[in-house]
């Protein structure tokens, strides 16, 4: 390939470290949030297939919690990307959202929107309640924090009752229906996210678009669905 | 027909505009948008005011000169058209209507409704074009090109640099025309040669100029006079990718 062609305006701004430029960049920024954006989706989509081993009972559930601490240091290695997804994904989306804000200095006075739904619109806002959701979510069933009392919990395997501290949890009916809601907005994030992903990574096309678009929205409610159905079966008493 | 207008009205770049209220009266339901105004500046002069400055040239929808939001839409209601070709019939009788300059950082102000779109150019210059030979013109169709690609390259050859998808986005990014140039000269044979230095010098030319990212809310298409469709931003974002994983290989020797 031919190299660069001389241009008056090349580098005003952005480094000359190619790596460093492309993060730097509009579309690196948004490349690397579409990136993380997957690798959340991946999680939530494996995790939801997780929690919904609640069906099969108890056994299944505890003995998966245990085949999952057992995994040790893949364990970690999973955690410490979904920490570092998650991190690089809110720092580079806020400074996306800086940088938006100060492309329109002078807002309209009447401004009719023609394409944008709720949910593009609200990304920030969906995003940073579900991070308030995920930290509450650690602090119930993965440090207990808040309820110290489940550590306790053993089945007659003498393993850890994952099983019965999701009931316990989502017996009390405020923290389902926190959790539902946390869920909806996630759903809400994903909706437009789904399609959204697609194309920054630049795989959308005319052909596939409408589809792309659709199925987000699908895909965004069955996670909504999937989730939503563990306290509510509880709620009514399906699981016990 | 008569309108209430609430106009923007802004000396220059570096005083504070604001709104104000003027009245459209017998305006013929066939008049453009423009012809409107220039009704309503025609009364101005006679009563010794300053006219409200807009733009406009071809008034036929190919130049991309004129630029309005009008109650809150980058050349109005109506899909595929320029403020030149929006008609007063499409109003109410005794309606008000709002009219606002194109907004965003990159796209200064010059005086009331009229605002420097120079930024533009400025992306062209940084990659929009192709080393060509001079001399007499080749022969049509010397350089074969596959129908569903050069169908491709036509429609976003369709642009015509009017600068409302950054008018209309949230963002006031710019991506639908740069994704458009990048994708006409792209995708043909002849765009070839500076396909990567091309992408990488007009998206970074964009980012200096103060242009937002999309985040895809797809309002730039939903106003885009030439119907340009906002998947191309999604070729865009792929070219860019390619060619700053080439930069790097390049980098590395
Ligand atoms: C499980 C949690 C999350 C998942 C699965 C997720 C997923 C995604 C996906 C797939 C996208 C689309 C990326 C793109 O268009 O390239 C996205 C965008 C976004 N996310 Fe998240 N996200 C999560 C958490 C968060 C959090 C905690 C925040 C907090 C700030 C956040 C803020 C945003 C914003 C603002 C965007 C829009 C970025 C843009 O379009 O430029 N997300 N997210
Ligand atoms: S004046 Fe030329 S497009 Fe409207």
């Amino acid at each position: 390939m031919p190299s660069a062609t001389a241009s008056p305006t090349q580098t005003k701004r952005g480094s000359s470290n190619p790596f460093i430029a492309f993060c730097q960049s509009s579309i690196g920024k948004k490349i690397i949030v579409g990136v993380t954006g997957v690798y959340l989706i991946v999680f939530i989509t494996g995790h939801l297939l997780g929690n919904l081993e609640i069906y099969l009972g108890q056994d299944h559930v505890n003995a998966y919690a245990q085949f999952l601490q057992g995994l040790g240091p893949i364990l970690w290695l999973e955690r410490a990307i979904l920490i570092a997804a998650v991190v690089i994904h809110i720092v580079v989306t806020i400074q996306l959202a800086a940088e938006n804000r100060a492309a329109r200095p002078q807002k309209y006075a009447h401004y009719n929107y023609q394409a944008a739904k709720p949910s593009s619109r609200t990304m920030i806002y969906s995003g940073l309640l579900v991070l308030c959701f995920v930290i509450y979510h650690l602090l119930q069933f993965t440090f207990m924090t808040t309820n110290p009392e489940y550590r306790h919990l053993e089945d007659h395997l003498h393993r850890h009752d994952v099983y019965r501290m999701m009931i316990l949890g989502f017996q009390q009916p405020i923290i389902s229906l926190f959790y539902a809601a946390a869920i909806f907005f996630l759903a809400a994030h994903l909706s437009h996210g789904f399609s959204s992903v697609v194309q920054t990574l630049g795989i959308n096309n005319q052909k596939v678009s409408g589809f792309v678009s659709n199925g987000g929205r699908w895909f965004s409610w069955l996670i909504f669905a999937g989730y939503v159905s563990i306290p509510v079966s509880i709620l009514i008493g399906l699981i016990k | 027909m008569n309108f209430k207008l609430k106009v923007w009205r802004q000396q220059n770049e570096n005083t504070a505009g604001q709104f104000r209220d003027y009245e459209a009266i017998n305006i013929p339901a066939e008049a453009s948008f423009l012809e409107m105004l220039d009704i309503v500046n025609e009364g101005l002069i006679a009563r010794q005011e300053e006219p409200i400055a807009f733009d406009s040239d071809c008034r036929e929808g190919i130049c991309g000169m004129c630029s309005l939001v009008v109650n809150g839409i980058a050349h109005g209601p109506g899909k595929a058209k320029t403020t030149c070709q929006l008609y007063m019939r499409r109003f109410q009788d005794g309606e008000t209507i709002w009219i606002e300059p194109f907004r965003a950082a990159a796209f200064p102000i010059v005086k009331d409704l009229i605002v420097d779109r120079s930024a533009f150019d400025r992306i062209i210059q940084a990659g929009g074009y192709i080393t060509a030979r001079t001399g007499s013109a080749p022969d049509a169709n010397s350089i074969p090109i596959g129908k569903t690609v050069a169908d491709l390259a036509m429609e976003a050859a369709a642009c015509i640099g009017c600068g409302a998808c950054a008018a209309a986005c949230p963002n006031s990014s710019a991506m639908l025309f740069v994704a458009a140039k990048i994708s006409h000269l792209g995708l043909l044979p002849q765009g070839q040669p500076e396909r990567t230095s091309r992408v990488r010098n007009m998206v970074r030319t964009m980012d200096a100029l103060g242009f937002g990212s999309c985040t895809n809310h797809y309002e730039c298409e939903a106003v885009c006079p030439a119907e340009i469709s906002a998947t191309f931003i999604s070729r865009l974002n792929r070219d860019y990718a390619v060619a700053s994983i080439r930069e790097g290989l390049a980098a590395r020797g």
